[in-house]
Parts: C-alpha cells; sequence; structure tokens
C-alpha cells in the first residue's frame, strides 16, 4: 500500500499520541492533558518515580536496630528498615513466594518480617530466613535467592532516598545545588538533629504535578492562604507579607529549585542578637525556666521559626519551611500527601511543643492553611477537563530572571522559575527513551 | 456503677445541644460553651494520649477557638465557602465518670459532609470533660477521636 491509499487514522500513530508526554511541556507553559491522561500516568510512574532518587523517610523515623516504616515508590509499596548494624534498607514489600505484602503497619519495631499468607519469614536486611516445610524446595531453590528486593538507598543530611533505578548517578550529585540549602534547613533543630514529631495525612482530588508546583509558588500566597495571615499577630503577618520583598526562586538543577520567602531567615544560626518577637515570648520563658542560657534560649527560639525557603525536590519531597512535604501519586487525578513534623532530637520539650503547635495551625486536613490549598488544586484538575484544548502557565517572571551568586538562573520570588525547572527534568525524563 | 439516668439525660441532651449548634453553623454561642482552659482536641495518633506533647490535627485552646471561628466565618477562606452542610449523629453515650467537679463521657459520632456534592462521612468516637456549673455543663476537653484519625483524610473546613 502506498502512502495515498492509507487513511487518516493510518497515517497518524494514534496509539502514540497521547505517549508524547515530553512534547506537551514548553518553556513556559504545560499542556493541561499531563494533569488528566491516564496514559501520560502510568508513563510517568515508569520513566519518573522508577527511574530516579524517590525520597522514602528521615533517618530518626528508623532510630534503631529492627525499626521500620512503610513507604511508597509510586505505586510500589516499600519497606524502609534498620538491621541490627544499623545499616538501612529498602525492600520491595513483596514476598518473593506468591507475592503478598510482608508488612502493613505504618512503622514499628521487629525482629523479621513474616508473610501471613505461607509464612515465609525475612530478615531485617531482607534475606530470607526461614519458611515451613522447607523440605520441598530441597534442590529446587536456596534460600539466598530469594531475598526481598532490594532497592538502591542513600542518605543526605538524615534524609533517605531510595531508587529501583542501579545505575542512577550517586544521590549527593542528583541533589547537586540543592545540598547547601538542606545543610541550612537542618539547622532548625536548635543545636539538636532535626528529628520527625509526627505527620498530617490528606488526600485531594488532583495530579500530582499541582502539589509538586504549589511548593514554589508564593504568587498564590496572600490569596489563598489570606484566612492564615489574619490569624497571625501583626508583626508575624509583616513577614508572611513577602510579595515585595528582597526574596527569589532559584533553579538548582535537576528538577530542583529553592524559593527564598523570607531572606532574614535563610540562615537560622545567624542574628541570633535580633529581639524575640512577641509569639516567642512564652517559649522563651518556658526554655529560661528550664534553666537555658540565654544564648541557647535565642538559638532555640529562631530555630522554632523554621526556615524562610521551600526547597523543591524533584519529584517528591519539599523541605518547606518547617516541614517535610512529601507527595506521592495514587492515580492521574488523585494525590497523597504527608505533612512531616519536624523537631529536635534531646531539645527541650517546650521547643518541640511549640513546633508542633505551629505545625498544627497552618498544615494538615484541620490547618489554617491547607484546606484553602486544597480547594484551590481540587478547582485546577476540575478546571483541565473544560475545552478540547489549554495551557497551564508557568511563564510568570521569565522576563527579569538573573544569575544567583552559586551560577544559577533565579527569579523573582513569586516568579514561576521553580516551576520551569521541575517541568524541564520532567521533560527531560519523559523524554528518554522515546524512539526506542 | 449505679446508674444515674438523670445524668445520662442532661449529659445527653448538651452533646445534642452542641452537635446542633456545630451542623448549624451557631459558633458563637459554641465558643461560649467552654471553660477558659478547655482544649478541642482532633488526635492524629489515636495511641497517644499526652496530647499536648504529640502532634494532632486539631489542639486549640481558647485562642485558637476563636481564630479557627473566625476563619470559617470571615470570608477569607475559599474552602470554608465551599462546604456545604454538615449533619452529625450523635449517639451511644455512656457516662465514663461521674464527679462533683467533672463528668467524663464519651459517645459515637457520624458527621456527614456535604462538599462540592460529594457526601464524605466521619465517624468517630467523642470524649468529653464537662464542667458543671450555674449555667449548666461547660467543655473542659472534648477529644475527636476518628476511626481515619491515621488514614490519608480530605481537608477539613468545619468543626467536629
Amino acid at each position: 500500500m502506498n502512502e495515498e491509499n492509507k487513511t487518516m487514522t493510518e497515517l497518524i500513530d494514534i496509539q502514540n499520541i497521547s505517549l508524547k508526554a515530553a512534547e506537551l511541556v514548553e518553556e513556559g507553559r504545560v499542556h493541561k492533558s499531563l494533569y488528566s491522561d491516564p496514559a501520560i500516568f502510568e508513563e510517568e510512574l515508569d520513566k519518573v518515580f522508577n527511574n530516579t532518587w524517590v525520597f522514602v523517610g528521615h533517618e530518626s523515623e528508623v532510630p534503631e536496630a529492627g525499626s521500620f516504616k512503610t513507604a511508597y515508590i509510586g505505586r510500589q509499596p516499600v519497606i524502609l528498615s534498620r538491621d541490627r548494624q544499623m545499616n538501612l534498607h529498602v525492600l520491595e514489600n513483596r514476598c518473593k513466594h506468591r507475592g503478598a505484602t510482608v508488612c502493613e503497619a505504618r512503622k514499628g519495631k521487629t525482629k523479621a518480617f513474616t508473610c501471613p499468607y505461607h509464612g515465609w519469614g525475612y530478615g531485617l536486611d531482607g534475606s530470607l530466613r526461614a519458611l515451613p516445610k522447607p523440605e520441598e524446595y530441597a534442590g529446587v531453590f536456596d534460600k539466598s535467592e530469594m531475598p526481598l528486593e532490594s532497592l538502591r538507598v542513600e542518605t543526605y543530611r538524615g534524609m533517605v532516598f531510595a531508587t529501583f533505578k542501579k545505575d542512577i548517578e550517586p544521590l549527593e550529585d542528583f541533589l547537586g545545588g540543592a545540598r547547601k540549602w538542606i545543610d541550612l534547613f537542618m539547622k532548625q533543630g536548635g543545636g539538636y538533629p532535626v528529628k520527625v514529631l509526627g505527620e498530617h495525612r490528606f488526600n485531594f482530588p488532583g495530579n500530582w504535578k499541582i502539589q509538586l508546583e504549589n511548593t514554589t509558588d508564593a504568587y498564590h500566597f496572600p490569596i489563598v492562604h489570606k484566612s492564615f495571615v489574619t490569624s497571625l499577630d501583626e508583626a508575624t503577618a509583616d513577614i508572611f507579607d513577602f510579595l515585595d520583598g528582597e526574596g527569589f526562586v532559584e533553579d538548582l538543577g535537576n528538577g530542583h529549585s529553592v524559593m527564598v520567602m523570607i531572606p532574614q531567615l535563610v540562615d537560622l544560626e545567624a542574628d541570633l542578637d535580633q529581639p524575640i518577637p512577641a509569639r516567642f515570648a512564652q517559649l522563651a520563658q518556658e526554655l529560661r525556666n528550664e534553666g537555658k542560657s540565654e544564648a541557647e534560649v535565642r538559638k532555640l527560639v529562631r530555630a522554632a521559626h523554621g526556615t524562610g525557603f521551600n526547597l523543591n525536590l524533584f519529584p517528591n519531597v519539599s523541605c518547606s519551611m518547617a516541614f517535610f512535604r512529601v507527595l506521592r501519586p495514587v492515580s492521574v487525578g488523585e494525590t497523597e500527601i504527608q505533612h512531616v513534623a519536624l523537631g529536635g532530637e534531646g531539645a527541650p520539650a517546650p521547643f518541640n511543643r511549640k513546633r508542633m503547635r505551629l505545625h498544627e495551625h497552618f498544615q494538615g486536613p484541620m490547618g489554617f492553611g491547607t484546606p484553602d490549598d486544597g480547594e484551590a488544586w481540587e478547582r485546577v484538575q476540575k478546571g483541565a477537563m473544560a475545552g478540547p484544548d489549554g495551557w497551564i502557565l508557568v511563564n510568570r517572571g521569565m522576563n527579569n530572571l538573573h544569575d544567583s551568586p552559586d551560577g544559577n538562573v533565579a527569579g523573582a520570588v513569586c516568579s514561576e522559575t521553580g516551576m520551569r525547572g521541575a517541568y524541564r527534568q520532567y521533560k527531560k525524563m519523559m523524554a528518554a527513551g522515546e524512539g526506542k | 456503677m449505679k446508674s444515674n439516668t438523670q445524668l445520662l439525660a442532661q449529659v445527653t441532651e448538651f452533646i445534642g445541644y452542641e452537635a446542633d449548634l456545630l451542623d448549624h453553623k451557631g459558633y458563637k454561642e459554641w465558643l461560649s460553651l467552654w471553660t477558659d482552659s478547655g482544649l478541642y482536641i482532633v488526635p492524629a495518633d489515636l495511641n497517644e494520649t499526652d496530647y499536648l506533647n504529640a502532634l494532632n490535627l486539631a489542639l486549640d485552646d481558647a485562642e485558637m477557638r476563636n481564630l479557627r471561628v473566625a476563619r470559617l466565618q470571615n470570608g477569607e477562606s475559599v474552602s470554608a465557602m465551599s462546604v456545604g452542610n454538615t449533619v452529625r449523629m450523635m449517639s451511644r453515650v455512656r457516662i465514663l465518670e461521674a464527679g462533683e467537679e467533672a463528668v467524663m463521657a464519651r459517645c459515637a459520632m457520624t458527621l456527614n459532609e456535604l462538599r462540592h456534592g460529594k457526601l464524605v462521612s466521619y465517624p468517630a468516637n467523642v470524649e468529653y470533660i464537662l464542667r458543671p456549673t450555674s449555667e449548666g455543663f461547660k467543655m473542659e476537653q472534648k477529644v475527636v477521636k476518628l476511626l481515619h484519625a491515621d488514614g490519608f483524610l480530605r481537608t477539613v473546613s468545619f468543626i467536629f
């Protein structure tokens, strides 16, 4: 058959049309189908989540030998565990026999993971230790051949990342320019190691990239979070009035970006001689009552603020002012989010209490901030269904870019520089392997 | 424990009154049902009892309750404006402890919320510490233990 005799549908490769997600990302805009096309979502799980470093937890969540927590990489259930030698493991949560999950608890302490179906027992490092009536496998396989599948796992400053991609670059290289900002973020333990204090969990009926964008979106803050700002004292409300300030968004490469909203709170160990704000006066007094020196009181009070920036790490975690924001794509139109509260390991109780109360004020499903974010995101997902064609704009501030002191592209605090950085990485990953 | 039908009736009446105020957004009156030191708590971890030293979904003292009510009513919160209505059933009321200073009671709640045309249901155990006063009971503590507290909840722009 020559070309002229082909029908239109034969000329266009209909089956592959929706798979060209990379072409739906341009420098200043992305196509709305990236929020709504189930085929693109399936491709994202494979090309993004199964193909890069994904945040699975913080070391303080598995503090002792035998500690574990369950997590997900995309849709895949995994277990983060600490063995008796204190090594960390990230294991596929799937028995090698018939495939049942071997752990359903959110977190805990154990000596072994035992499959509930036929009783196969695995060690904290994933090795198959014992199984009932092993004689039927004599000569069929050896136990050493049947461990839980292990992922590659690396940590940076207590943050644990894992990947299914065995030949990926080292985590530190992947984080690159973001490491400096993680170092700054970890100063909020107030001289104590940063520790997870608890977490809020909620979901919203929308695509995961809506949340990815939001953490580097200062533009929405005074609009969506007006009711939160109203609930603050005047001095604190002034701090959150940052759109006309000296903040910026810097593209850190590999999809990562930092949005500095409150420049005076970038380094929590600097400016310790500043007056103690009214909202921390009670905390300062409680710390003094515990016998803390004035220097330590000031250090803890300043750390209690949290940092003045959001560090967005592609694809699933943000070091967001005072907490970790972790996203998980559930389906093209559903995303689960954890807001992980942080404090100091061994820090005075009033400090950690204040950190939790501040977290409750804004974060989580009942905070004064999150429900309004959720409402806006739900509207984005709904609106993305309108019309046969349409684009999402991420071109704000493209007219006003400069080089940062670290040599990165940077824009105004309310620019969409971070979103463009994330989508550049997304496009690169989604384009990889095309034309195979 | 000797059954005290009069006390049970009083507590049940109070719980029904509070529920009715919340479903009908009578927040100002609701705020007056508290002692000055009262705490409204929605735990994130149902095994936790030391609420002050744990992360909760909400832990409101008098100031935070006032701010929460203001947020729901001042027209600045897009999510608060999207909440349709709530209807909650309170039942299975039981007095756990009856003293002169305080009455501890527990009941079951099923709260239904209509939001964007969809019904969302929140089953919970609710625990009260009530202080008898000349104006009737005042809440010293209300703990709403959502069945789904440690799951992935939808966002909440009303008061449990």
